[in-house]
């Protein structure tokens, strides 16, 4: 699957994919007593070239929603497929293809290298299981990834803990790369990292999707990041797509009360010249469980503009009036 | 919580039917000829056919089985006559209800057990707790220089050089004995003395090695941060939060220990000539005994199987975060 | 440093030095302030800055078997560097208390909520077993937890990240303490959850007068809290000033590194970020001169390679620990720094 896929087109879809983690429990024989409904019924498309943004807050949904996508779980309902491909229930070897095709970056770079590998193991070790060969030999091709993602290729024989966390994290980014993937699935990748080294990684992510040309499913909880760095941005709760669009739609003009709400609650920006005072919305109480989930709007418990309605009827994800035709929105009652 | 106990104890259920079904197939459907042993000198064709037909044994398997099982909690006719509940069958060797056996010896394996794991619990998380106070003193080193010692010996060892010194060089004590402790508690204790002290001496270097590991790993948890900013004075804080997190880990390998305890009977009566289980095993392989070991072996089970439902609920006492599992 | 006459929390020349395996670690450098009763202070740094040591000395929280303190901070005219560990009992979780970052770990999975709210009241006002459980409610309720006196038996894990927030947070206030630090609080939270605590400290502050000291790695976190601002780097203070002066006319390269890096809502999003090149430096062996230059742009400005040799002060008030001339720091800032930022 070498042949070129021109920015823009449909590279990987999902439509109504669900995962529900079974919970066990009752007595004396343990049964399934209910499902965690991590994931209910999303659809999303990630575009070649482009950088697609999943945020939302930690047990929306939103990572395992990366680990279905990259079939490292199995759904339990709904359809993936890539490039037109369904790969939904695909076995190992019919994925052997594609698994070079996307890569995934992780949030933690302490742990998800091998601590007695050396960096230059780590990183050819993709291309030792696809059993590629680049021109002039995998370790030139590893110096090379080392020189792209920012380290020194000298540093080939090195173990991860003579690293700094930015530094395993541009690792972790080399190693994704091996294969030249069209596309990456990004976990939280900045999340552990302070201020400083975040933006380093950020801008090296950013100008690897611009100059490669690589699709990013960029998962992550906070929203500046996001910004900076898609184009696409789907926002999550409680399993649920509840709004998404193009990043201005979301930014600018954002209609689902939550993703107001999140915006809100971002820490206000620093800037040089004093800027008027946002008006702020805080949320009350915390994110309901996803084992017993609200009936109607999973939102509305905590959402100021909740009726019987929402609790009634579940709203779908659609145009609302105002928006554009590419800006989704499930909410009744959508802000102006 | 009960909820919890209630199910460890129906899987403890399940477990020791399994492992008497498992334990009944191997002793009685191998073919050995039980009947030989119990019929004497001038024995006949005929008179094994009555001994097998006395016994239950021209029955198929399955059957037999249902009759031992149902003879446990109901009691069970022999032609010799009625055996009451519990009924483990009749000994090959000495035609006597094995469960007389059994009730005679248990006992002394139970308090020999019971009682040599409690002195090393006690003192030996008492030994790891006061070297993980006293980390990097004299007292933490000379502890764990004395646990590299103790975990190198073995109780046929132990035991012998315990006897040679305590009871013949010195006589300082007897030799060990079983007094029922209903009857004399200060005899069973002097006389259970000797064994408790040589398993106490094993198994303490573990516990006090163990105990002090995780207790400085307590030590540096955040909650204990916590708990020392809150202005709790340093025994509050060592007694109570590290100390209740160390115990976790522990208590788990105690009820392996007291499995192996159990298991390591025969080793430890044999060493201190105690007529426990242990020697009762031993003696009813050599007899081919079937219906005792048999006997030996489910209680044994039970005994086993029983200490791991305790050291459960007690893990689930110390840790909230198990009760809903 | 001049000792207000009113400083609540004084402190002067910390140095904290940890012995390790690799060789000492010098983990705070002579950090000075002063907090008065009722205000808030912010320490800002990145992790290894030193900002949760200096915090866990105030409480006297080290490993003295490892620790070297030096210097002086009093307490309300009490100095405790030398104060007897009795003494700093006594004043801790009473008239001192500490919120930590990570909930989950910091509260004992092994007691409940309310046993670990009432342990330090009946310690230091020699409540009642009763009265105890009785102010764990109160606590409970007050920090925002629905159905406080039915939760008040739970277990943290129980408890969702938010609420077991809001139950440290109860814990620290029981006693009414003079002094609460507040060490990333909010880090371990959603951002929905996190503007609920930061608004929850603020207005406890407001009925209860007390002196906060915040520390965070989010330079967001401090804008509309915090009255002072300190920035550490490395074991240092690199500047200071009013969060308003610090934000708004930054002097520290560091500090324009920090703002810089920072992704904003309002940026322009086809500008990269402008991150700080390099990583910090180990404490082992700390740079000589300023800990900063070996990642400054600036330094080379400076002549006689001052920056690589001599350490910075860090003047009273207003500050920044900078050998760039202040002209000319006012100069970078309003040419180079501040378009970016807006």
């Amino acid at each position: 699957m070498s042949d070129t896929v021109s920015r823009g087109e449909p590279l990987l879809v999902a439509e109504g994919l669900t995962k529900h983690f079974p919970v066990m429990g009752g007595f004396p024989f343990r049964r399934r007593v209910g499902a965690v409904q991590a994931v209910d019924k999303i659809d999303l498309t990630v575009r070649a070239g482009e950088s697609f943004g999943l945020v939302g807050e930690s047990g929306c949904g939103k990572s395992t929603t990366g680990r279905l996508l990259t079939r490292l779980l199995e759904p339990t309902a709904g359809r993936i497929s890539y490039r037109g491909r369904d790969i939904t229930h695909a076995r190992r070897t019919e994925l052997a293809p594609i698994r070079s095709e996307i890569q995934m970056i992780f949030q933690d770079p302490y742990s998800s290298l091998n601590p007695r590998q050396t960096v230059g193991r780590i990183i050819s070790g993709p291309m030792e299981i696809n059993d590629i060969r680049p021109a002039g030999g995998r370790e030139a091709r590893v110096r090379e990834l080392l020189e792209i993602v920012g380290l020194n290729p000298e540093h080939y024989n090195r173990f991860p803990h003579e690293f700094s966390g930015g530094q395993r994290q541009r690792i972790g980014v080399a190693r994704a790369l091996a294969l030249e993937p069209r596309l990456v699935v990004a976990d939280e990748p900045v999340s552990a990292l302070d201020v400083s080294i975040q933006a380093q990684v950020v801008n090296l992510l950013r100008s690897l999707q611009r100059d490669l040309g690589i699709a990013f499913l960029f998962i992550a909880h906070d929203l500046a990041v996001v910004r900076h760095f898609s184009q696409r941005v789907a926002v999550m709760y409680l399993g649920k797509i509840v709004e998404t669009g193009s990043r201005d739609d979301i930014y600018r003009s954002p209609r689902h009360p939550y993703t107001h709400a999140l915006l809100s609650a971002v820490p206000e920006g620093v800037t040089a010249s004093p800027s008027p005072r946002r008006e702020r919305i805080r949320l009350t109480g915390d994110v309901p469980s996803p084992i017993l989930p609200p009936s109607g709007c999973r939102f509305r418990t905590r959402c100021w503009k909740a009726t019987d309605l929402c609790a009634a009827e579940e709203p779908p994800l659609a145009q609302v009036d105002g928006s554009s035709g590419s800006h989704l929105t499930a909410c009744h009652f959508p802000e102006p | 919580m009960l909820r919890f106990l209630a199910r460890r104890s129906l899987g403890a259920l399940v477990i020791i039917l399994l492992i008497s079904a498992i334990t009944f197939l191997l002793f009685f459907a191998l073919p050995s000829q039980p009947a030989l042993m119990s019929c004497g000198k001038n024995c006949t064709p005929d008179a094994i056919a009555v001994i097998n037909k006395n016994l239950g044994l021209d029955q198929p398997v399955p059957v037999q089985y249902w009759h031992y099982m149902t003879g446990i909690f109901m009691g069970r006719d022999f032609s010799v006559g009625h055996c009451p509940a519990p009924c483990f069958g009749y000994s090959f060797s000495n035609q006597q209800p094995v469960w007389g056996t059994i009730v005679d010896r248990f006992p002394t394996t139970l308090s020999i057990t019971l009682g040599g794991a409690a002195a090393f619990l006690v003192v030996g998380v008492g030994i790891g707790m006061l070297a993980a106070a006293f980390r990097g003193t004299w007292v933490d080193k000379f502890f764990s220089s004395l646990s590299l010692v103790g975990n190198a010996l073995q109780i046929y060892f132990v035991g012998v050089v315990a006897l040679a010194v305590l009871v013949s060089g010195l006589h300082w004590m007897d030799n060990p004995a079983y007094y029922p402790i209903t009857r004399n508690p200060g005899k069973w204790f002097m006389g259970m003395l000797i064994p408790w002290l040589v398993l106490s001496i094993i198994f303490i270097a573990n516990y006090s090695r163990m105990t002090r590991s995780q207790m400085i790993e307590q030590l540096g948890e955040d909650h204990v941060r916590t708990a020392k900013a809150k202005g709790l004075s340093r025994r509050t804080v060592f007694f109570r939060y590290a100390w209740r997190g160390a115990m976790a880990p522990i208590v788990t390998i105690f009820g392996i220990d007291l499995g192996s305890l159990f298991g390591g009977a025969i080793i430890t009566e044999f060493t201190f000539s105690l007529h426990g289980l242990g020697r009762l095993a031993v003696s009813s392989v050599n007899e081919t005994d079937l219906p005792t070991l048999m006997a030996v072996m489910l209680v044994g089970c039970t005994a086993i199987v029983v200490a791991n439902i305790v050291v459960d609920a007690a893990y689930a006492l110390i840790d909230p975060r198990v009760r809903l599992a | 440093m001049a000792t207000t006459p009113d400083a609540f929390l004084t402190v002067r020349d910390l140095s904290v030095r940890f012995r390790t395996e690799d060789g000492v670690v010098r983990a705070v450098d002579r950090v000075g302030f002063e907090l008065e009763r009722g205000r808030t202070l912010g320490i800002v740094g990145e992790s290894g800055s030193g900002k949760s040591v200096t915090s866990l000395s105030v409480l006297g929280l080290h490993d003295p078997r490892h620790t070297e303190i030096e210097g002086e901070i009093t307490l309300d005219g009490q100095v405790l560097t030398s104060a007897p560990e009795s003494v700093l009992e006594k004043l801790r979780g009473n008239k001192m208390a500490m919120v930590f970052q990570d909930s989950l770990t910091a509260l004992s999975p092994y007691y409940t909520v309310g046993r670990q709210i009432a342990e330090p009241f009946r310690k230091h006002t020699g409540a009642s077993r009763r009265e105890a459980r009785q102010r764990a409610v109160e606590m409970l309720d007050k920090v925002g937890i629905p159905n406080a006196r039915l939760r008040v038996d739970d277990y943290p894990h129980q408890f969702s990240g938010g609420m077991r927030q809001r139950a440290m947070i109860a814990m620290a206030l029981v006693c009414d303490p003079e002094l609460l630090i507040a060490d990333e609080p909010t880090t371990a939270l959603d951002v929905t959850v996190q503007a609920q605590i930061l608004d929850l400290l603020m207005d406890l502050q407001q009925q209860t007068g007390s002196a906060i000291v915040l520390i965070t790695h989010d330079l967001g976190v401090v804008a509309h809290t915090v009255d002072e601002l300190l920035v550490m780097y490395a074991g240092r203070v690199v500047e200071r000033g009013t969060v308003d002066e610090v934000l708004r006319a930054p002097r520290h390269p560091y500090t324009w590194g920090l703002l810089g890096s920072m992704p904003r809502l309002e940026s322009d999003v086809d500008e990269p970020l402008v991150p700080i090149p390099g990583s910090p430096p180990s404490l082992l062996s700390p740079p000589p001169g300023c800990p900063f230059h070996p990642r400054c742009a600036y330094a080379a400005e400076v002549p006689d390679d001052r920056c690589r040799t001599e350490r910075p002060e860090l003047r009273p008030g207003r500050a920044a620990a900078c050998h760039l001339p202040r002209d000319r720091q006012q100069a970078v800032f309003t040419e180079q720094i501040a378009p970016r930022l807006s």
